[in-house]
Parts: C-alpha cells; sequence; structure tokens
C-alpha cells in the first residue's frame, strides 16, 4: 500500500503487526505529528508509518525531538509524542525527557528495544531505557508482545494527561513490532484501568476557611503558578481577582495565566522578579498559592520568606503540600474548579490602599529601568524584548532558552494569554528553545512563533535550523548575542571576584550560519535597527535567524543571590558608566567573538 | 506522646502490583527524594496479582504525609497506608550465629529460650538462633548474646499489618481500596 492511499485505519485484515498496532493508537489518540529519529530497533514502526496519517519531523539529534514534543505540549495543551531506537538514540532524549518532568508536561515517549531475545545480553545498541528514565518520567513500561502495545500504549496516553501531567516512555522491542496480533479498530482497552486514588478534593471546611482569610486579609496576593496554565483556569482567575481585587504575582511558567497588561498583574517575582513585587510577597499578610511548588528560585531563603503571610495553598498533586513551605489552609484539587468555587463565596472588595503601597515601589524600579538609559544607540537586550513585545502587539509565542535573554524576556515581554510563553523553568534546559519553538509551529499554525535564545544556548541545538529547512517552517529566532555565557558570567562578576573562566564564547557567523541551510539571516547592532529587521522577519516566508548583538556585560537586575531572604535584592546601580553613558568598560563596538 | 515535627521509626504498607521493577520504583522513590529507609520487604498478599510492601522509615508527621501522597503517585501502587503504632502486628525474622562451645551452648541457649527464640543449627562450637519477633525484642536479644559472640546476623525487615479488627487501606481488596480518604 502506497502512502497515496493512505487510510485512517486500514482496510482488513483484522490482524496487524506490532509496528502498525503503534500507529493505529496514535491515530486513536488524535496525534497529528510526532517527532523522530530512526534507527535499528524502530524500523518496523518507521517500515509502517506511511501507511498512516501522522506527519513524521525528522530531527537532527534526539534530544530535539524531545524538545519538539514538548514545546508541542505547552503550547497545545495536547500530548506531544517523540520517537527514537534503542541505545543512544534512546539516552539522547534523557535530557528532553527530564525537562518535561520537571514543568508536568504531557509527552509520549516511544522507544524501540533490541528483540525480547536478546535483552540483558549487552546486545549492540541495547541500554536499560526504562531504568535510565524511571526516576524521570511518570511511569514505563518495556513492552515484548505485539497484543500488549495497544493497550500499554493507550495506558500510556492517559497516564501522561491525567492528574498533574508528565512525561512517559514505552519502550517496545523490535520482535514484539515485528509480531502480528489480532486487531479490533472499536478496541479502545487500556493495559491497566487506573486505580481509584484517596478523594481529596476540596472539603466545604477548607473552602471556608480559604474564604474566611481571604475576606479579612488586607494585603492579600496571588502567587500564580504553571497549574493555571495546565488546568485552563486563566478565565476563573480572572473571575476571582475582579472580585476579590487580590492582586497577581506570577512564577516564570505562571507567565500568560493571567494578563500581563492587567493593573491587579505584577508580573514576575522570585529571583528575577521586580523589586516591588518581591517586597509586596514579603509585606503581604495573605498568600494564595494557585498552581504553585514554591520552587527554591521563587521563595529564596525559606526561613524568612513571606514572614508576615498566611498561606492558602491549592495543587493538584498533595506530595506538593508543605514540601517547601508549611500552609494554614491546603486544597488538593483542579485550581480551576477551586478558584470556581472560591469565587462567588469571597467578599467583594477593591483592594484600593493596598494597590496603592504595592505600587509606591514602582518609581524607585523605574528609574533603574534599563528603558530610561539615554539612547546612545546602542543595544541592549531589554530594548530588543521590549521592542519585540511592542511589535507584536504581545500576540506572538515566544519560546525561550535558559539564562539571562529567558529572564529579561519575562520581564519586558508582557503575556496576556495562556501558551504564549514557552520556557524551561524547572530543569533550566540550554539547547530548548529552537527545537521547542519547532514543536510549537506545529501545535499553533496560526500564530506567529519566536525563539529567543542566547548565543550559547542556541548553539546547543542548532543544527535544527536543517529541520526548519526540510520541513519548509516559518520560525522567527532572535539571538541575543553577547559573546559570553551571559548568566553564569553575571554570577562569576557578583560572587566570583569577576573572574570570568570558560564563559567568554566565540561563535559562528550566525548570519552565514543561516543562509548555509538555505534560511535568511540578519544582523542588528542598533536599536534603531530593531523594528525593521523584526518586520522583514515577520515579512519573510521561511525562517530567520536575526543576530542581535547586545552589550557583552549587562546583567539581569534586580537579583534575589541564591539562598538569600527574598527582599534582599541586588539592584542596577544608578550610579555607573552603564547608566550614565550606556556602555560598560570593556564594551566595543563588535562584542567579543 | 511524640511530638508531630519528631523524626520517629514509622511502619508504612503498601499493595502493589507484582509487576517487573515495582520494588525498583518504590526503592527510587526513596531513594531520590532522600528518605531514609531503616527496611524494605516485599512478598506475595492474599490476592493473585498483588504484593504487599511494608516500609519502615525514620521521618516526621509532615514527611510521612509526603510519602504516602508520593506513594500514590506511583502506577502501579494499589493502596499505602501508614499503621499507627498501637494497632500493628509487626515481625522481623532474624538468624543469629553465636560463638557457644560445650561450656557456653547451654547458657546461650537459656538467653534463646528466654526469647521464645529457638535453636535451628547446631555445630561443635557454635549454633544459629532463629526468632520471629517485633523489631526491638530482635535488638534486646542480640544484645544479650553479644558476650558470647555473635558471628553473624541476619534480619529479613519487618513485615506488618493492621491488627485483627482494624481495617487499613493497605488491607482491602483493590476494588475497595481507596474508597477512602
Amino acid at each position: 500500500m502506497s502512502a497515496a492511499t493512505a487510510t485512517a485505519v486500514a482496510p482488513a485484515p483484522a490482524t496487524r503487526t506490532g509496528a502498525e498496532m503503534i500507529w493505529e493508537v496514535l491515530v486513536q489518540e488524535g496525534v497529528e505529528v510526532v517527532f523522530g529519529y530512526p534507527g535499528g530497533a524502530i524500523m518496523p514502526a518507521y517500515d509502517a508509518l506511511p501507511r498512516y496519517p501522522v506527519r513524521h519531523v525528522l530531527v537532527r539529534h534526539e534530544q530535539g525531538a524531545a524538545h519538539m514534543a514538548d514545546g508541542y505540549a505547552r503550547a497545545s495543551g495536547k500530548v506531544g509524542v517523540a520517537v527514537a531506537t534503542s541505545g543512544p538514540g534512546a539516552t539522547n532524549l534523557v535530557t528532553g525527557i527530564a525537562t518535561a518532568m520537571l514543568d508536568s508536561v504531557p509527552v509520549v515517549f516511544i522507544t524501540g528495544q533490541v528483540s525480547s531475545a536478546l535483552l540483558g545480553s549487552d546486545a549492540f545498541q541495547e541500554t536499560d531505557v526504562t531504568g535510565v528514565t524511571l526516576p524521570i518520567t511518570k511511569h514505563n513500561w518495556l513492552v515484548t508482545r505485539a497484543e500488549d502495545i495497544g493497550p500499554v500504549l493507550r495506558e500510556a496516553f492517559a497516564v501522561a494527561k491525567s492528574g498533574r501531567p508528565g512525561p512517559v516512555l514505552v519502550d517496545i522491542t523490535k520482535d514484539a513490532q515485528q509480531a502480528s496480533c489480532a486487531f479490533d479498530p472499536a478496541d479502545r482497552r487500556v493495559a491497566r484501568p487506573p486505580r481509584p486514588r484517596p478523594a481529596r478534593g476540596a472539603t466545604a471546611d477548607a473552602l471556608a476557611r480559604a474564604v474566611a482569610l481571604i475576606d479579612r486579609a488586607e494585603r492579600p496576593l496571588i502567587l500564580a503558578g504553571h497549574g493555571i496554565v495546565a488546568a485552563g483556569a486563566a478565565a476563573e482567575l480572572a473571575a476571582f481577582v475582579a472580585r476579590t481585587g487580590v492582586p497577581v504575582a506570577s512564577t516564570l511558567l505562571g507567565l500568560g495565566g493571567f494578563p500581563a497588561t492587567d493593573p491587579r498583574a505584577l508580573g514576575m517575582m522570585g529571583m528575577h522578579g521586580e523589586a516591588w513585587v518581591n517586597r509586596a510577597v514579603q509585606d503581604a499578610d495573605l498568600l494564595i498559592a494557585l498552581g504553585m511548588r514554591f520552587d527554591d528560585r521563587v521563595t529564596g531563603n525559606l526561613a524568612t520568606f513571606a514572614p508576615r503571610a498566611r498561606k492558602i495553598h491549592v495543587d493538584l498533586d498533595p506530595s506538593e503540600i508543605g514540601k517547601n513551605v508549611a500552609v494554614d489552609v491546603a486544597i488538593v484539587d483542579d485550581v480551576r474548579q477551586v478558584l470556581a468555587a472560591l469565587t462567588p463565596r469571597c467578599r467583594p472588595a477593591d483592594r484600593a490602599a493596598w494597590m496603592a503601597a504595592i505600587e509606591a515601589g514602582k518609581g524607585d524600579s523605574a528609574v533603574r529601568d534599563i528603558q530610561q538609559l539615554p539612547d546612545t544607540g546602542k543595544l541592549h537586550a531589554a530594548h530588543v524584548l521590549h521592542d519585540l513585545w511592542r511589535l507584536t502587539e504581545g500576540r506572538a509565542v515566544v519560546v525561550t532558552d535558559v539564562g539571562q535573554h529567558q529572564m529579561w524576556e519575562a520581564q519586558y515581554y508582557k503575556h496576556d494569554h495562556p501558551r504564549g510563553l514557552v520556557t524551561s523553568g524547572g530543569l533550566g534546559t540550554m539547547g530548548f528553545a529552537l527545537p521547542a519553538a519547532i514543536g510549537a509551529r506545529f501545535a499553533r499554525p496560526d500564530a506567529e512563533v519566536w525563539v529567543v535564545a542566547g548565543d550559547g544556548g542556541f548553539q546547543m541545538t542548532a543544527a535544527e535550523l536543517s529541520t526548519c529547512a526540510q520541513e519548509d517552517l516559518k520560525v522567527n529566532i532572535a539571538i541575543i548575542n553577547n559573546g559570553y555565557l551571559g548568566m553564569v558570567r553575571q554570577w562569576q562578576e557578583l560572587f566570583y571576584g569577576g573572574r570570568y573562566v570558560a564563559t567568554p564564547m566565540r561563535s559562528p557567523d550566525f548570519v552565514k550560519l543561516a543562509e548555509a541551510h538555505g534560511l535568511t539571516g540578519l544582523r542588528v547592532t542598533r536599536r534603531a535597527d530593531v523594528a525593521g529587521a523584526v518586520a522583514a522577519a515577520r515579512a519573510a516566508a521561511g525562517t530567520v535567524v536575526i543576530d542581535f548583538r547586545v552589550q557583552a556585560e549587562d546583567s539581569v537586575y534586580p537579583m534575589v543571590p541564591s539562598g538569600a531572604d527574598l527582599g534582599d535584592m541586588i539592584r542596577r546601580p544608578l550610579k555607573s558608566r552603564l547608566i550614565e553613558t550606556g556602555a560598560d568598560d570593556e564594551l566595543t563596538e563588535e562584542p567579543p567573538r | 506522646m511524640t511530638a508531630p515535627g519528631k523524626p520517629r521509626l514509622r511502619t508504612l504498607v503498601a499493595t502493589v502490583e507484582d509487576v517487573p521493577g515495582v520494588l525498583n520504583r518504590v526503592a527510587s522513590l526513596f531513594r531520590r527524594r532522600n528518605y531514609n529507609i531503616a527496611s524494605l520487604t516485599v512478598g506475595a498478599s492474599e490476592v493473585p496479582g498483588l504484593s504487599r510492601l511494608t516500609v519502615v522509615v525514620s521521618c516526621d508527621d509532615a514527611t510521612a504525609a509526603r510519602l504516602e501522597a508520593n506513594l500514590w503517585k506511583l502506577v502501579d501502587v494499589v493502596a499505602v497506608d501508614e499503621l499507627a503504632a498501637a494497632d500493628v502486628v509487626e515481625r522481623d525474622l532474624a538468624l543469629i550465629k553465636v560463638r557457644a562451645d560445650h561450656l557456653q551452648r547451654a547458657a546461650v541457649v537459656q538467653a534463646a529460650e528466654l526469647f521464645a527464640a529457638r535453636v535451628v543449627d547446631v555445630a561443635p562450637t557454635e549454633l544459629t538462633i532463629e526468632i520471629a519477633a517485633p523489631r526491638q525484642r530482635i535488638d534486646d536479644l542480640r544484645a544479650v548474646l553479644e558476650p558470647f559472640g555473635v558471628i553473624a546476623m541476619v534480619r529479613t525487615g519487618a513485615v506488618a499489618m493492621a491488627r485483627a479488627g482494624v481495617t487499613a487501606a493497605a488491607d482491602l481488596p483493590p476494588s475497595r481500596a481507596a474508597s477512602g480518604a
């Protein structure tokens, strides 16, 4: 049968090979695209692929496949799928699996395995992949019989998206893919139905205690996390805020869960949160933590975190309750349902005095804002991100890498919509952005997709430019190029006596690199040229790489040093050569290469 | 009564599916969450296809609650329960090989009898004692035998269940296992 005659369910016979069963289940589960790389142990599955209406994206490294499936899931809310062969193919997925695990992203990883007769014999390209990925998956399975493939894959999808989502891995031996088994197109059996779990949920008592705390609070603050986005609770959060008047600070992954341009939005809190936002957290008398886990990058020193605040914690995962911060009221339930239940029970309020107190801190931050620098024509990363936000009207899906540019994006690109920011928060995986953006491209065909990456992280997975070219994808790529591993350099400047060990980085000519892939490359060295380059990228049909040559030794401010009190922030200096002239001492026209 | 914040030994019983790797998954959870296991045993339950696992772990109340929640997150776990000290029947099995020549043998046997332990193997200068008892009694017997010369000891780790007449989530058949809160 040729691809031209493919149908969703191939006609009788009523048997399928294990390889065909893989695709039958993926089609049943609504999978449109998978990201992968073939190899010996997964070849039977690849051989069957053309008979099914599933698009395959050939990556350049399996880590890219993992991040693409992850980016697809984050941008769409659906389950992403990545495929790899045994041994090195599977181990190359590991960083991507761990990335999805720490950020609770639903991804199904399918790996080929050596034939069952060879298992445990150290056969060619054999790795104990279920063993390797045990601590970084919600669950994983080794399948050695064709008849188990369907039920196990269905269970895998159910586990990935149920409860607190996460990655799962199904390792399928080559002989299981080759063998045939009976096939019933109506069969939706799972290997094991979900086991019942203790009924937790929001009790009337817990809701009543939460309402009492909210109504009585004078300085309440919402800490909105990834759970708001994952649960699809943005509308419920907006309704809750409209009624109770409680302002919203967000975690990095919570950005977009509440409109950044709403007057009640305070933006990001934590290590690189605005000073006035972190002060509000420290001054609050009530924290309402919604779908967030009090990560150390959010709380700073736990002993002094929000010392005056009572705490309400709403999370779907009971193991998160009390893990880092002791709370007064814990509600283990879907945050969307909890907000819907809380809103009508709470007293309407406008919290004008509290909002005024918070806003009073803004002025001091504004004068330190890089945006207020005299325009010398020099380019700061903040300029790029601010302009990008303005020019795209805040509507782009922005996929960031990890480091300084990631924090500047969080500070300057105002996300008004959920799933508008795709970023590796928990694991902080450099190299995430470009492949994750390719996944987001498939998830959101109508959206404008921008990669924002540093020169270091971009080079970790730059080979996926080739994937963009082969698949004819349109992604806009902004490289924030400062010639350093910027965040590590910043720590070296602040905490390691300015010794820049192994952080100056020489990069290839990114314009030529783009051109070598048949893509468009642009370079911007002055702020005046940002808008033109962004417009050119948006107008181009294919992928465009823009090399933004930004100030080399700029730092992300404010900064709460690792383990310090949240109120103990390093601020952008008011008096410095950088502030007064817009240039740092070692800066030349061209950043170090 | 122990303060809630103080670490103490506690006994958790979990009913798990008898599938390859389940012990690995439970052990991996304890390792990566940095729990301090005193013992971990697994064996058949009364239901075919299900195993029962007993974990003795030292932690405070909040940590124990999180441990239980983390165990519930494992797909292969059917039910979990922490057994209150007052409601638990617990047995650890030990084999203790002791120096016992003809001069000492009577004294060693007498010590064993005081603990309702049995002599299961005898050689001219050594003998082996078997005891099935709560953990502390085995520690006590070992202390009594120490002066004679303990050559080797092996223990199974504790197995535990709720006392007769006391229901525990981990005791219930899987169909009813988690209907409670």
